[in-house]
């Protein structure tokens, strides 16, 4: 691997990269953009990955502000998107691709295939002796090494400046606290502009030596997880979600036998596996009746999902439902929460075996100090906090004061240590009724997406009497519920509009409503007026970030007749809204949306419940 | 294209099932690198020219010359695909219980040397061999991306993408000359626009020399070199896509006319 990226380095140098140049990288996960990485960092240059999802223009806006003199992408598509960009990038010289498919014909002068570029490398290493060793040695702990850009929830993303020290010491600590090994296996399927990737596939490996595989595209993730069978993995909750989900569904569709087998063993685990997973004693009957199960459900089950050799699986970036926390802990796959954010260098907070539960974010990593602000915000300190914002001292003046962080997130520690994070402080804020209920919003949503056949969903609520709330289905799960229920449908809009739909989703709605209920402060928060979207938010069309995380000042403003439709008292609305498809062109969706109100329950009816 | 070099002639072909003529005296040539089309309403004798190509009929009268070679008269279909020749079928004729990946190894299966007990007990040369096989075969998967589908059995495909599998295992055979019937059949838009990128891809990357028949008279005049048009066992026209679109004898029998 060594004489690979030697190679290339030797040939970016070749064309010109001189230390402190930026090297653009986008393309799924692929060692070769992997070695683009260490080759740029080799020669003192700073790699800066873009999600491969974005569309041109976003890519345009990076390009342009990193300023960027390399691009090294994967593919035709890739190499069509910079294409259509490269006039409006003029510090964009060199273009630089790995998989040649479909780009016969292309005949640019500064387009060349990665292949080429590291014979190119070979010839220049062999006329500079001792030219890479002694570029890579120039390199010291403080520098400049990645700068990753944040997709923003608000505004133009910021591109985070992390330095080597930042990026190692961190992933150090990690590893040395969870005790990661050299012969852990993982699969590196996250977007490599995300800080999560950088350090699971980069930091760590380069801590550890542990193997990094990349799947074979996008499509073949799931067969190829089956395939590898990784010991270490990390998946944001909403595929945790999905994964149960799917399982589920093909539970349902099974035969009879297996369907009883299935939920009496899921049943032993969820009474038995969590304890035994947290070290907890066990009865000889509980471990008789657990080891029966493994043989008949968990194993082959795990087996299929490509999780039967899980010793570390993680999960951060939002609350996951407690019931898919429970389900997979009482497996024996040991998930555990952790917080982190790109301007820490991810960890700073990770649940240690043995206190894990569904609603903390754990206790922090060594080395890094955390405290809460007076007005409920989180703060820490650590080796991994960032340098600051790349051409932004504004933003990196509020964010960063005294090396103290000031993460945006409001949050406390609770009895035993463990940090607990409500929202972002920003989004908190009060309804205008009599009792001026507390409104967090992800917390809302979060119960919200609790729901299987909820997807995503948006609630609305300060300055308003009551919280109201845009909910999009899961076409998976609701689909699959649909055909059970014999109802025919031909579209996501039109599966969307159905009563029957609108009667489950209320469902959902009423079963978090309740729980709502029975939380002092957050009684008055309950959703009494709700939507179904008609199309499903899409970070395309500008209302998600690349990460999934719901824009709501864009949302606000894009369906700000939806919002206030919210508030009166019509029990449906026509909307009409703009979509950007994949290939650019935009279109119009038509659609008229039912409204539907719901009964707060009474705080006091639940007492003595 | 090179016109100098026809890679396939057919010199007057009869044939005949019983009393009912399918072809009379028809003669094309096919050159190589090109894509053929061959057009002409239902019952023209189009799949019987494409199988008297392939070697599954015997013409009555007429012979075929193909790579420069005449051919025998009793050639089996099998020696046919060794020669260079791969076809795919009107109405997919895979192996439904077989996975993808097993669907397209079939394809190599002239280019084995290993004998059947061999290839039971599975070890040495057989293990070998499947391996080199198995890496063209991969190389096949990645051109029409089916990558996700590799371990699916065929049988639980959508019908588009089955076709699909039916063009890789043909590909697989390495051939010079391949034979295409009807490949856009029962397909949408999106669907017709892949498989076409795909036949042009053949075209482009492999030099393989395609001969089609197609109804989608859209796909026809966009994608192919030549056409060829048979009505009735009879060859009436042939020529460039446009020459062909405003034959008279064509807009006839086949085409029709637009009503204002």
């Amino acid at each position: 691997m060594l004489d690979e990226i030697r190679a290339f380095a030797c040939g970016l140098a070749a064309h010109g990269l001189q230390r402190g140049d930026k090297v653009a990288i986008v393309g799924d996960n692929r060692p070769q953009l992997y070695w683009a990485m260490m080759a740029t960092q080799c020669l003192g240059g700073v790699p800066i990955p873009l999600y491969q999802d974005a569309v041109a223009d976003e890519m345009q806006f990076v390009l342009d502000h990193a300023e960027a003199r390399f691009a090294v992408v994967e593919d035709q598509e890739q190499v069509d998107k910079l294409l259509s960009v490269w006039e409006r990038c003029p510090i964009l010289e060199t273009l630089i691709y790995h998989q040649p498919r479909g780009l016969r014909h292309y005949d640019e002068p500064f387009l060349y295939a990665f292949g080429a570029v590291q014979q190119k490398g070979r010839t220049f290493a062999a006329e500079h002796a001792g030219f890479f060793e002694a570029q890579a040695a120039m390199g010291t702990g403080r520098d400049l090494s990645i700068i990753l850009y944040t997709s923003g929830t608000t505004g133009r993303p910021k591109g985070v400046m992390l330095s080597y020290d930042n990026i190692i010491i961190t992933s150090c600590n990690a590893a040395a606290r969870e005790g990661l090994q050299d012969d852990e296996e993982i699969v590196s399927y996250l977007p490599m502009a995300w800080v999560g990737d950088h350090i699971l596939s980069y930091g760590q490996f380069y801590c550890t030596g542990f193997t990094v595989n990349c799947p074979e595209s996008g499509a073949t993730v799931l067969q190829d997880l089956h395939e590898i069978g990784p010991t270490y993995f990390f998946a944001p909750p909403r595929i945790w979600e999905n994964i149960l989900t799917t399982v589920m569904i093909r539970i349902e569709d099974s035969a009879w036998i297996k369907r009883k087998m299935f939920h009496y063993f899921m049943d032993v685990a969820r009474r038995v596996g969590t304890r035994k997973l947290a070290g907890e004693p066990i009865t000889w009957a509980e471990r008789l009746l657990y080891g029966l199960g493994h043989v008949l459900i968990y194993g082959p089950l795990k087996d299929n999902l490509g999780l039967s050799r899980i010793r570390m699986a993680y999960t951060a970036g939002e609350a996951i439902g407690p019931e898919i926390f429970t389900f997979y802990r009482s497996l024996g796959i040991n998930i555990k929460q952790l917080y982190g954010m790109t301007e820490s260098s991810v960890f700073v907070c990770v649940q240690p075996d043995g206190q894990v539960r569904p609603d903390t974010v754990g206790t922090p990593v060594p080395e890094v100090e955390l405290k809460i602000s007076d007005s409920g915000e989180v703060m820490y300190r650590s080796p991994g906090v960032f340098i600051g914002y790349f051409k932004n001292p504004e933003a990196t003046a509020e964010t960063l004061k005294d090396g103290w962080v000031h993460s945006g997130d409001a949050g406390y520690l609770d009895d035993n240590g463990h940090l607990k994070i409500i929202d972002r402080a920003r989004d908190v804020s009060r309804l205008a009724d009599a009792e001026q209920t507390l409104f967090a919003p992800r917390y809302l949503e979060n119960k919200l997406k609790f729901s299987p056949f909820i997807k995503e969903a948006v609630v609305h609520g300060p300055e308003r009497p009551y919280v109201g709330a845009f909910v999009n289905i899961d076409l998976e799960a609701v689909g699959n519920w649909a055909e059970r229920q014999g109802l025919a449908y031909t579209s996501y809009t039109d599966l969307a509009a159905r009563p029957e739909v609108y009667d489950l989703i209320q469902n959902e709605i009423e079963r978090v409503n309740s729980s709502l209920a029975a939380e002092p402060q957050m009684a008055g928060a309950q959703i009494q007026r709700f939507l179904i979207l008609h199309k499903e938010l899409d970070p395309d069309d500008g209302e998600l970030t690349r990460t999934r995380k719901v824009r709501r000042g864009f949302i606000a403003q894009k369906y700000g007749n939806l919002v206030e439709a919210l508030y009166q008292a019509d029990d449906h609305i026509a909307i009409e809204a703009q979509v950007l498809f994949e290939d650019g062109r935009s279109g119009v969706i038509k659609a008229d949306l039912q409204i539907r109100d719901i009964t707060p329950v009474a705080a006091e009816a639940l007492v003595g419940a | 294209m090179d016109p100098q070099e026809p890679i396939l002639q057919a010199e007057d072909i009869d044939l005949a099932f019983g009393a009912v003529q399918a072809l009379t005296g028809v003669s094309i040539e096919v050159y190589r690198g090109e894509i053929l089309a061959i057009i002409g309403p239902n019952g023209a004798g189009k799949t019987s020219l494409l199988n008297v190509i392939n070697g599954v009929y015997r013409p009555q009268s007429g012979r075929v010359v193909f790579l420069g070679q005449e051919r025998r008269r009793n050639i089996r279909p099998y020696e046919v695909a060794r020669q260079g020749i791969a076809r795919t079928f009107q109405n997919v004729a895979l192996f439904k219980g077989m996975t993808t990946l097993d669907n397209i190894m079939t394809g190599r299966n002239l280019h084995i040397r290993s004998g059947f007990i061999s290839q039971a007990i599975y070890w040495g040369r057989a293990l070998r061999e499947e391996e080199a096989q198995r890496t063209r075969v991969e190389r096949v998967i990645d051109f029409l991306e089916i990558e996700p589908i590799r371990k699916t059995p065929v049988g639980q495909l959508p019908y588009g993408l089955q076709k699909r599998v039916e063009l890789g295992r043909a590909l697989a055979a390495e051939p010079q000359l391949l034979l295409l019937d009807e490949p856009m059949a029962g397909m949408n838009v999106e669907e017709k626009e892949d498989m076409s990128r795909f036949i042009l891809d053949i075209q482009d990357e492999f030099g393989i020399t395609c001969v089609l028949i197609e109804h989608d008279m859209g796909v026809v005049m966009d994608i192919s070199d030549r056409v060829v048009v048979l009505d009735y066992g009879l060859k009436i026209a042939e020529g460039t896509p446009d020459r062909v679109r405003t034959n008279q004898d064509v807009i006839d029998a086949y085409l029709g006319v637009a009503h204002d």
